[in-house]
């Protein structure tokens, strides 16, 4: 087992895009994730690597954009103001079928908000934040750990899929320390870039585009994508659960709420109570069938975010009339995180009415 | 096991530092911990604040609401957190400058650590937070001292490894003081 290191979630996350073999990363400083530029700032020249402040998040956005259409492994971060003005480029990358890594440390909203632990960026990540009718896989980690290896991750994905993937986080998850064992990247096969420009060097032309104008050619385009997305739904779902198997409530949340959660379904079990902890560690493609079958054997879901409801629309879809559905939120805001003892009090009044 | 502790100060008393340490410590031991700051955007003043847990297991939260330990080494802290001491906890203060008289808290034990003095005797009153740290391991076995002193030089930069020995002797007379006071 390698060391186990004492590091910042967005540090992880740096190191993870190193461990992957980017090279390039483009970005604009803007608190909670500045440390991630800040790392790659230091590290990427010496790795005959390239790293760019940009004038704007939008240069960086199309930046990356450029990158990856050459083949090479490369990312950018922000936080949502900045997020918001990278989506332009992002629905040009999902049309153009470009792989990317595009990392969220989001901030509270809407407009210039608060820099507080917040996941009101839910919508614009999973739902296609550009225009266009577009997904994209967004990744959840809720340590410093999965910082550095779903960093790993979404740049295999992206290469898999040929599409921009995003990592959404908050600053819990971002200035967090924790230990973190930097493993070696993964072995993945993954398919060739035929599709890379580089130089045509006498080869054929190869053009990499979002414009497709002939008779039936964006139709065909659309439905291509739409089938992408089904094989992503079928095969890369990720969730997590802890003490699901006899739970009469299951609680649900993602990232550093699932965290707080965690806890609080412990203390509900010291206390006697059949609870557990669903958590969808993919939010695009959302892990449907896995919380079905889990919100069925328990009849009731109690669902927790940092915000006034959005996953919940996700979770309502899944399990359908299969269980009922609760809601417990904490819009953005300076003291706004719930602690393990506020959220064992939501359990307390969920679970008396699910008592069966 | 699972220890959590709140610390919480002003900027520039050493806060977030005192968390690393305890936090390089306990990683050193083998165990699991999330370290949690919150601060200002002040870099000096203003109020800064870490939540560290450490666990054989899974961590959980890194949030909490209701520390078993608070550690404060200013008034307003007190005033902040005081009430949130998780019955049956310890809040040990910097009785340097703080007062307690009006926390009305017979619930918990107060150890008061006349941290500032402390640290002036021993030649910089910057080391309030090693003080403070000394006194909290003494009292809650969260790591080992040795632990402790071990960590210096991974959560002091380079630059500053000249003062380890001295930091090393106020953690160790914050720990004895803890435990005068403890058994008095």
């Amino acid at each position: 087992m390698s060391k186990r290191l004492f590091v910042k979630g967005n540090e992880a996350a740096a190191m993870g895009a190193v461990e992957a073999g980017c090279r390039y990363y483009f970005g604009y400083p803007i608190t909670p994730q500045s440390d991630i530029p800040e790392y790659l700032s230091r590290e990427l020249p010496g790795l005959n690597g390239e790293f760019i402040q940009a004038e704007s998040e939008i240069g960086a956005i199309n930046m990356l954009l450029g990158a990856s259409a050459t083949g090479a492994r490369a990312m950018t971060s922000s936080s949502s103001p900045g997020i918001s003005l990278k989506q332009e480029g992002i629905s040009y990358m999902a049309g153009a079928e470009l792989p990317g890594v595009i990392i969220n440390i989001s901030r509270s909203g809407p407009g210039l908000g608060g820099i507080d632990a917040s996941q009101s960026d839910y919508f614009q990540s999973v739902k296609g934040g550009g225009h266009g009718g577009y997904h994209i896989p967004v990744l959840a980690p809720n340590s410093v750990q999965e910082m550095y290896d779903l960093t790993m991750h979404a740049f295999d994905l992206a290469d898999l899929y040929r599409t921009p993937v995003m990592l959404l986080g908050d600053s819990v998850i971002g200035q967090m320390k924790e230990a973190l064992i930097a493993n070696p990247r993964p072995v993945r096969e993954l398919p060739a870039k035929g599709w890379a420009v580089r130089g045509k060097g006498g080869a054929e032309q190869r053009v990499v585009k979002s414009l497709f104008l002939g008779d039936g050619e964006l139709e065909a385009h659309n439905w291509r994508l739409h089938a992408k997305y089904q094989v992503m739904k079928e095969k890369e779902c990720i969730s997590e659960e802890y003490e699901t198997a006899d739970a009469r409530l299951i609680v649900t949340g993602f990232g550093s709420v699932s965290r707080i959660a965690h806890t609080a379904v412990t203390m509900a079990r010291a206390e006697g109570m059949k609870v557990g902890l669903f958590r969808p560690v993919t939010l695009f493609p959302f892990p449907e069938q896995a919380l079905a079958q889990a919100a069925a054997r328990a009849g009731k879901v109690l669902v927790v975010e940092l915000n006034t409801g959005q996953m919940v629309e996700d979770v309502r879809l899944s399990v359908g009339a299969a269980a009922q559905v609760a809601f417990y939120g904490r819009p953005p805001g300076a003291g706004s995180l719930p602690s393990p003892e506020e959220l064992l009090e939501v359990i307390r009044k969920n679970y008396e009415g699910s008592a069966r | 096991m699972r220890k959590d502790v709140l610390i919480a100060g002003f900027g520039g008393q050493g806060v977030l530092l005192a968390g690393n340490l305890l936090s390089y410590a306990a990683i050193d031991e083998g165990k699991n911990v999330s370290y949690f700051p919150a601060y200002g955007v002040e870099k000096r003043g203003g109020s800064a604040t870490c939540t560290v847990v450490i666990a054989d297991g899974a961590v959980g939260s890194p949030v909490v609401g209701q520390p078993s330990v608070l550690v404060v080494l200013n008034q307003a802290s007190l005033e902040r957190f005081g009430a949130r001491v998780r019955p049956g906890g310890i809040l040990i203060v910097n009785s340097s400058l703080v007062d307690v008289s009006a926390l009305g808290r017979s619930d918990i034990n107060v150890v008061p650590v006349a941290m500032n003095d402390i640290a002036t005797d021993l030649g910089d009153p910057r080391m309030v937070n090693m003080v403070a740290l000394g006194a909290y391991v003494a009292l809650t076995d969260a790591v080992q001292l040795p632990s402790l002193v071990a960590a210096l030089s991974q959560a002091l930069p380079e630059r500053n490894h000249r003062f380890i020995p001295a930091n090393v002797k106020a953690i160790e007379t914050g720990a004895e003081a803890a435990m005068a006071k403890k058994e008095a």
